[in-house]
């Protein structure tokens, strides 16, 4: 259902009922009254709170296009990216519920602690490993090749995190290394420049990396990029399984 | 510390595939131990093996042998779709997987129950 | 390294699951036959009596089994009740002899 903001003889459709999470794991959801507008997103919804009604609201956000990855909060129990996420698309019924990103620690209201998200990357060997200095000349990566389009999608994440607050393996196994790190891993474990691979495909097998993916899609079905972990987290089971295969794990 | 996510964010095919699959296999886990102890009373002769055949004419203990029936295909159906999500190559339907899977056990389940 | 060996218990896992998806498709075929008119320890045994194919594909069925149960359980166990490390790993290793003992024991007694 399309909600026309201009429809002003209707008082509950020009106002939103929104109930904001305020504390730190222990806490509560606050109610605020938000003008609607047209085009609204939820990031405005919360930047209106933060500047008119409660100055003390913590939440993050950077450049507000879809580019920085800062901004992602769970709307009406949904993970989303707060910036690109209208009000029309989540909130058919005039009431939105904000709360920081799930499966992550909460500092305050709306910020979660991203640490273990990013540490993870690093866990995964999200680094890259050059194979050449910067004596020798560029590396050709021809953008047709297999192994290249296998990661088209893959390297637009912005670590926003998603897709790490929506997966429930990450949630009963918090060792799990996370659909995010492990698409990071896969866009090297592809990249013909990479210098890596063993110790990468050694990083992320077992309990805790690729083999833990129970393919519930929850990544895939939430990413804002459109990117699939699952499939980039399959690619990887394979080469692991392959490696092993061979011996070389 | 930290929270999960709820049936609001769960409410998708693929999450709903994977429910699916854990419960039956838990439940075919739990299944099986007992199935091979019954085959086995085979071992005793023909006689104790009909007998216990005849105890499972009871339609209590039928519906119980239908539901295994639709919790073996589902499952059966379920571990298809994850081989092929893993082993092929895939971009968009893999919601249809989960629609075939569900297909393909009920069928499965009703072509048993007609039987019965 | 421990990861080394997860790494091959998901490659079982998977091997088993694509042996026991032939063996299913074989079994709930014969059962959708068999329950037609009703189960009689006659009709099974007379089936299955000195008949070495059915030997060979029930062994397999069970074994097979007996990999992916344990396996698929430990991911449960884990997940769903933080039952994790060696006494696990030691438990399913004793519920997947149960499972063998007893499965094999089921194939010979309608067997021979």
């Amino acid at each position: 259902m399309v909600i026309s903001p201009r429809d002003a003889d209707d008082a509950r459709m020009s106002t939103l009922d929104v109930r904001v999470w305020r504390g730190g794991a222990e806490g509560s959801f606050q109610s605020f009254e938000v003008p609607r507008h047209e085009s609204q997103t939820v990031l405005d919804v919360v930047t209106h709170i933060q500047r008119v009604l409660e100055p003390a609201l913590a939440y993050r956000f950077a450049c507000r296009v879809g580019m920085c990855g800062s901004c992602a909060m769970t709307v009406n129990g949904v993970a989303r990216w707060t910036c690109r996420t209208h009000v029309d698309q989540v909130a058919a019924d005039g009431s939105l519920e904000i709360a920081p990103l799930r499966n992550l620690p909460v500092i305050r209201d709306l910020v979660a602690d991203m640490r273990e998200f990013f540490h993870k990357w690093a866990a995964a060997r999200g680094a890259f490993a050059p194979t050449r200095t910067k004596r020798d000349d560029f590396a050709r990566v021809a953008p047709e090749s297999a192994a290249r389009r296998a990661i088209d999608a893959a390297i637009e994440c912005i670590g926003c995190g998603v897709c790490y607050g929506s997966c429930d393996v990450v949630t009963w196994n918090p060792d799990y290394l996370g659909p995010a790190a492990l698409n990071r891993a896969w866009t090297l474990v592809q990249d013909v420049r990479d210098g890596a691979r063993g110790e990468r495909l050694a990083a992320v097998a077992g309990d805790a990396g690729c083999q833990a993916c129970h393919t519930h899609l929850s990544c895939t079905e939430r990413c804002p990029k459109g990117i699939s972990p699952t499939a980039g987290i399959a690619g990887l089971k394979r080469a692991v399984a392959a490696a092993a295969l061979r011996g070389k794990l | 510390m930290r929270r999960g996510n709820d049936l609001r964010a769960r409410n998708h095919p693929g999450y709903w595939a994977f429910v699916v699959h854990r419960v039956s296999g838990l439940a075919l886990a739990a299944f099986l131990p007992l199935h091979f102890w019954a085959l086995g009373r085979a071992l005793e002769g023909a006689g104790r093996l009909e007998s216990f055949l005849r105890w499972t004419d009871q339609p209590l203990v039928k519906f119980a042998e239908w539901g295994i029936v639709l919790l073996l295909a589902a499952h059966f159906a379920g571990g298809l779709r994850i081989l092929a999500l893993e082993f092929l190559s895939w971009r968009d339907w893999q919601k249809s997987l989960a629609a075939v899977a569900a297909a393909f056990s009920l069928a499965a389940a009703l072509a048993f129950a007609l039987g019965l | 390294m421990r990861s080394r060996a997860e790494t091959w218990l998901w490659i079982a896992q998977r091997a088993s699951a694509a042996l026991l998806a032939l063996c299913v498709l074989v079994h709930l075929a014969t059962m959708i036959y068999a329950v037609r008119g009703g189960l009689s320890a006659a009709a099974i045994l007379g089936r299955t009596r000195g008949n070495v194919a059915w030997l060979a594909f029930y062994s397999t069925f069970v074994l097979a089994a007996t990999v992916h149960v344990p396996i698929g359980l430990r991911a449960a166990l884990g997940e769903w009740l933080g039952w994790r490390g060696r006494s696990r790993d030691a438990a399913l290793v004793a519920f997947a002899a149960l499972l063998a003992v007893l499965g094999m024991r089921a194939v010979l007694g309608v067997f021979a």
